[in-house]
């Protein structure tokens, strides 16, 4: 036996280390994503080494740059051509690149902007101990009550890593959109949900209500999230891959290749059909449809209002756009299953959400039941499965995103001894003692009524129509009786605001920083311009409407 | 071994944490049935990973631990928090906002 053969017993000779292909990763498509995350991940390291006292500068400053520079890649990027023609996979098929994304992470990070300038927001609260403060507690660990709590109020404190957690959030959304994959999807939903259950805990003022919001939010989305990843490992079962194209090739019976195994699970349409159900369930969580939405009223209510306006703007376009990618791409070859379920769920949720709202006493729980009631509207479009359902839901979403924000900037204006009065009763006569905030909010109110000549009218037009081009008739003629339904209690109450006596003790408004000011004049804004010129917007959404596969 | 039969303990074990999360009273509690829930994925993955003769499965399997993993520090952080201020993790007794 020569020395060498003797040699190849002992050991085998290893692959050459250049037959591992390095993964593609193309990083200027993914800019926006990957902005933000280092922007967050810079917050951290601001919380960590810059003194107290310059901190919330440094977040403010860090947050604004980074999310107007990733509005500015994903704008680069759509003039690029990717929203159109080149839209196509990144990532090794992990992130797509294409229309419906970028329009969505666009819309995602304005909202998030926006957001970030009302969690900035230090006047509206008297100043504790000659420090302004903002609506975060001054140290969350504290014991509301405590000694521990006075002294962290004495000494000044605030909660300046709402701004990193903010922006890992906004991170996480921009990515669930685009999400090509079943485990991506599945990572992102929670990257961008555990920041938003710990900002619902943060609230300065109520904070047990808070914190209670906070473990509601978080039991009931982790719950959902236990459902979605199960429904993913039947998907997997089934196809043997997480992959969304070839998911849908095997719903449709086109793959090529089929091994024993597959063969074999392929034929298994339950692990379809209950998979499939329960992730389109963990997203239905999400947007707040009616079955899944016990949670949506006592988190908005409970949470810091700044945030409970990011939540209501930010998640419902993300997990929207999720919804669509996973129904128009993954299983449109399902859609004889899903579609009635669907016409079930947004039945429930239009008529539910428009109706539990008229009992409602609080604002924050109203406006909670108004957007139940629009995600309803929402999922009427995404029913139509046609290319107008795409555009149209993309258009609402973008219109109604800067209403709900606007709407919530305002409810933080109005404010009595006990922070914000929330209670409707406490609003009665608001116009009559600041007509401008009053105004302003009528303004919102009909945008949500989809009252003509605003946002919420073009949004509700298009969806509508899309739904009925779709042949989903009644279901436009269900939703134009909750709209009416909904109308109701916007406009009353409008009449509470401006035709009631306002009372003595009634609530004061604040006169906000700049900061708040310039969000509710964008939410203004924008209303009026989707709504008297919407069809410039309604192109931009329809070009973007295409998605790759 | 026939791997279908982790695929029916995995749904076993999922159903038996989802019954926990809807009658159990204490947060504590009702959060370890969800972690157990997220386990019975795990098992899932990886018994369906050995079916299909892939890895992927196997993969996914350590992202759910990661994510678990950081849903346990921001879940207890969360139920922690609650239970100093009113001295009970009873999911029952967090009925502030009850209409």
């Amino acid at each position: 036996m020569s020395p060498t053969a003797v040699h190849s017993l002992w050991t085998t000779a290893a692959d050459p280390i250049s037959k591992i292909d390095a993964p593609k990763i193309e990083y200027g498509q993914l800019s926006p994503t990957l902005i933000v995350i280092s922007a967050a991940i810079v917050g951290v390291l601001v919380e960590a080494f810059v003194p107290r006292r310059s901190r919330y500068y440094a977040q403010v400053f860090v947050s604004v740059v980074a999310l107007a520079a990733a509005f500015a890649a994903v704008v680069g990027l759509a003039a690029g051509g990717y929203a159109t023609t080149k839209g196509h996979i990144a990532a090794m098929g992990a992130v797509a690149v294409d229309g419906p994304a970028l329009f969505l992470q666009g819309v995602i990070l304005l909202t998030g902007l926006v957001a970030v300038f009302t969690f900035a927001e230090r006047r509206l609260d008297p100043e504790a101990h000659g420090n302004r403060v903002d609506s975060f507690a001054a140290q969350a660990a504290s014991v509301p009550g405590s000694d521990s709590e006075r002294a962290a109020v004495k000494a000044g404190f605030t909660t300046t890593e709402v701004f990193p957690l903010a922006l890992f959030a906004i991170g996480g959304m921009l990515v669930f959109p685009a999400a090509n994959d079943l485990l991506t999807l599945f990572v992102a939903l929670e990257v961008f949900s555990l920041p938003l259950y710990l900002l619902c805990a943060l609230a300065r003022r109520k904070r047990i209500m808070s914190q209670e919001a906070a473990v509601k939010y978080f039991l009931l989305g982790a719950f959902a999230s236990a459902f979605t990843l199960f429904g993913i490992a039947l998907l997997y079962g089934y196809a043997g891959s997480v992959s969304y194209a070839t998911i849908a090739q095997v719903v449709d019976g086109s793959v090529r290749t089929v091994d024993p195994a597959l063969a074999n699970t392929m034929g298994n349409d339950a692990l379809l059909l209950i998979g499939g159900a329960m992730v389109v369930m963990g997203l239905l969580f999400k947007v707040g449809a009616v079955p899944f939405h016990m949670w949506t009223p006592d988190v908005y209510q409970g949470a810091p209002t700044p945030v409970t306006g990011f939540m209501a703007a930010a998640t419902k376009v993300a997990a929207f756009g999720a919804l669509l990618r996973l129904l128009y791409v993954v299983l449109p070859g399902l859609r004889w299953d899903w579609r009635p379920v669907m016409w079930a769920v947004a039945i429930v949720t239009m008529l539910g959400g428009a109706i539990v709202a008229i009992t409602q006493t609080d604002i924050k729980r109203l406006l909670a039941y108004s957007s139940i009631a629009h995600a309803g509207f929402i999922l009427a479009g995404v029913i139509a499965m046609n290319p107008d359902g795409i555009s149209s839901v993309l258009f609402y979403l973008a219109a109604y995103s800067f209403v709900t924000l606007g709407a919530f900037a305002v409810v933080t204006l109005v404010r009595d001894a006990g922070g914000e009065a929330t209670h409707l009763s406490k609003w009665a006569g608001l116009g009559r003692r600041s007509p401008l905030v009053a105004a302003v909010f009528a303004v919102f109110l009909l945008a949500f009524a989809g009252i003509p000549l605003t946002s919420g009218f073009a949004g509700k037009f298009a969806v509508f129509k899309a739904a009925a081009e779709g042949g989903a008739t009644p279901l436009v003629v269900i939703g134009v009786i909750s709209s009416a339904i909904a109308a109701f209690f916007y406009i009353r109450v409008i009449v509470l605001m401006f035709f009631s006596e306002p009372r003595p003790e009634g609530p004061t408004v604040a006169v906000p920083s700049p900061l708040t000011s310039t969000a509710i004049a964008l939410g203004v804004a924008v209303t009026l311009v989707l709504g008297l010129a919407p069809q410039y917007f309604l192109d931009l959404a329809g070009q973007a409407g295409v998605f790759v596969r | 071994m026939n791997p279908v039969y982790y695929l029916y303990l995995a749904a076993l074990l999922f159903t038996i944490g989802a019954t926990g999360v809807l009658i159990r009273r204490n947060a504590i509690v009702v959060f370890m049935c969800v972690e157990l829930m997220l386990n019975a994925c795990n098992l899932a993955f990886v018994a369906f990973s050995r079916l299909h003769g892939n890895l992927d499965g196997q993969i996914i399997a350590f992202f759910t631990m990661v994510v678990a993993a950081a849903e346990v520090v921001v879940g207890l952080a969360i139920i922690v928090s609650l239970f100093r201020s009113r001295h009970s993790a009873s999911v029952d007794d967090a009925s502030l906002m009850k209409l």
